[in-house]
């Protein structure tokens, strides 16, 4: 833990106002939302993390919060990587183009939350039905009990 | 008389649907085939036909009511998906674990790895037509099983860990039982390995079928022994390890080519070096409790941990995120048999229908995984 706490203020001095750490989460990169390939392009190429290994989303119902967890095979370490987005409309752009395994993944989010992933390739639900109707994992979606 | 243009024979690509009721899907995964004649020229993954909602419903249920349903997941080793979650809740909790809990939970683990390599070997060579190989490979698997029912009382969805423990304590007819699978196990491997390894038809059908190099895989975010066959040496046990996976000693086996044939050497030598394991935690295992000190009700600080560990298709994830309540507020589950089927169009292309058939079965998909 220490060692990405380190890693995440080294990331934020290079980064400067594209980025912000929050005092009560000393290991997460938050970036802002227009700055997402950039940053994370240079994540990727500079400091090796070669590996996506989640990408996800919260709804914690005044906003949505972008997740990703990043990982450096070479290096061993790991960087969890969080975006804020406004909860009306939440999109940011696709790393599709850096990690062909957030294809899936951003699918995924973009189905049970409805996150919009602007140039993602082919952004369409993949595990709830195609005539399915709102998203699910959002805090809001009212649950059917079929008892 | 026919000019010599219309002798010539018109060709077109015609779409060809596999699945979702297909024996070689492995349960209900669809994919939509572009053919050109028996080449494959497209290939487009349809999942979603198992979705049961599992992060939805984790946070209507308390921490503990979650564990069951992660035996679904997959549900060809419900213990490995068990011990994820358990190991997730207990890094939020931030407690410590007595020795024999942890001894335990690698021999089951290990156990359980083992037991879906072979239902992934046997199915492997049944996909290939090859129905002896199943035969032998349920045969051992079903050894395993047994010993789990005399611990847990199941022999599928186990639910055994427990939030800072495990349900049973290990009895003495499971360590005789277990001695007796230890000592006959090897002798399997060489009979497996004398009716699948060593066929020749076997290897022409999965030799140099489906590559995938190592840059590709990282690429596609592929983990397990997926990533090993294609070359690259990464086991989360080693590199990253987690319970108390440092004290023992085992080698990690990759692959060169990256092939189908690849990924299932690799398997079958993993489930050597899971032996190999299992032997010396049943040397070290110490007398003691089998339960941590851990307050009634499951109540953790608010926060969030992700912790992930070598399952037996790649790297299992969970993601919590605490609000200081009784139910997670969010449980995200990073399916490695998911992500692993993102590269299956990329490596199945430019083969034929029955190359696509070995590619599937050699990823090792387990659709309760991929759905959730």
């Amino acid at each position: 833990m220490d060692k990405q706490i380190k890693l995440v203020e080294k990331l934020a001095k290079k980064f400067k106002d594209k980025v912000a750490v929050l005092e009560e989460e000393p290991g997460t990169l938050y970036v802002n939302k227009d700055d997402v390939l950039d940053v994370m392009g240079t994540i990727k190429d500079k400091y090796h993390f070669n590996m996506l290994l989640d990408s996800t989303a919260v709804d914690y119902e005044e906003k949505m919060v972008a997740v990703y967890h990043l990982m450096s095979l070479p290096e061993c370490d790991q960087l969890k990587v969080k975006v804020n987005l406004e909860r009306e409309d939440p999109r940011l752009s696709s790393v599709v183009s850096l990690w062909a395994a957030a294809n899936l993944m951003e699918r995924e989010t973009y189905d049970l939350l409805g996150i919009i992933y602007e140039g993602h390739p082919d952004l369409k639900r993949v595990l709830c039905s195609d005539d399915f109707e709102g998203h699910p994992l959002r805090k809001d979606y009212k649950v059917e009990a079929r008892r | 008389m026919a000019k010599a243009q219309d002798k010539i024979l018109k060709t077109q690509e015609i779409t060809l649907n596999m699945g979702p009721q297909h024996p070689s899907t492995h349960g209900v995964y669809r994919c939509i085939l572009t053919l050109d004649g028996e080449y494959v020229t497209d290939l487009e993954n349809v999942m979603g036909y198992l979705h049961r909602g599992m992060e939805k419903l984790a946070e209507d249920r308390t921490y503990t009511q979650f564990i069951p349903y992660t035996d679904r997941l997959d549900y060809l080793a419900a213990i490995l998906n068990n011990v994820g979650y358990v190991q997730a809740v207990e890094k939020l909790l931030d407690i410590e674990l007595p020795e024999r809990v942890e001894y335990i939970r690698v021999i089951v683990s290990e156990l359980q790895r083992i037991a879906s390599h072979m239902v992934y070997i046997g199915s492997y060579a049944l996909d290939l037509n090859g129905f002896t190989g199943w035969m032998y490979t349920f045969r051992d698997r079903e050894r395993i099983l047994d010993l789990f029912e005399m611990i847990t009382g199941s022999r599928l969805t186990l639910n055994y860990p427990r939030i800072g423990g495990v349900s049973h304590d290990l009895t003495d007819e499971f360590m005789k039982g277990l001695q007796e699978l230890v000592d006959d196990l090897p002798a399997c491997f060489e009979e497996y390995d004398g009716l699948i390894t060593g066929n020749e038809i076997f290897q022409s059908r999965t030799k140099g079928v489906g590559k995938l190099d190592a840059e590709t895989a990282i690429n596609y975010g592929i983990t397990g022994p997926n990533l090993r066959a294609s070359g690259y040496c990464f086991d989360l046990r080693k590199n990253q390890p987690y319970g108390i996976y440092d004290r023992f000693d085992f080698d990690i086996p990759t692959g060169e080519n990256g092939d189908s044939y690849d990924r299932f050497i690799v398997r079958m030598e993993e489930m050597r070096q899971s032996l190999r394991i299992i032997k010396q935690a049943m040397k070290d295992i110490p007398e003691g409790e089998i339960m941590a000190k851990v307050p009634k009700v499951i109540k953790p600080k608010a926060g969030e941990a992700y912790h992930q560990i070598e399952g037996a298709k790649g790297w299992l994830g969970y993601y919590l995120v605490s609000d200081g309540t009784t139910k997670p507020y969010r449980n995200h589950i990073h399916s490695p048999s998911f992500v692993n089927l993102g590269v299956y169009p990329e490596i199945a292309r430019g083969g034929n229908i029955q190359d696509a058939v070995v590619i599937l079965a050699s990823i090792d998909i387990v659709l309760g995984e991929v759905d959730r």
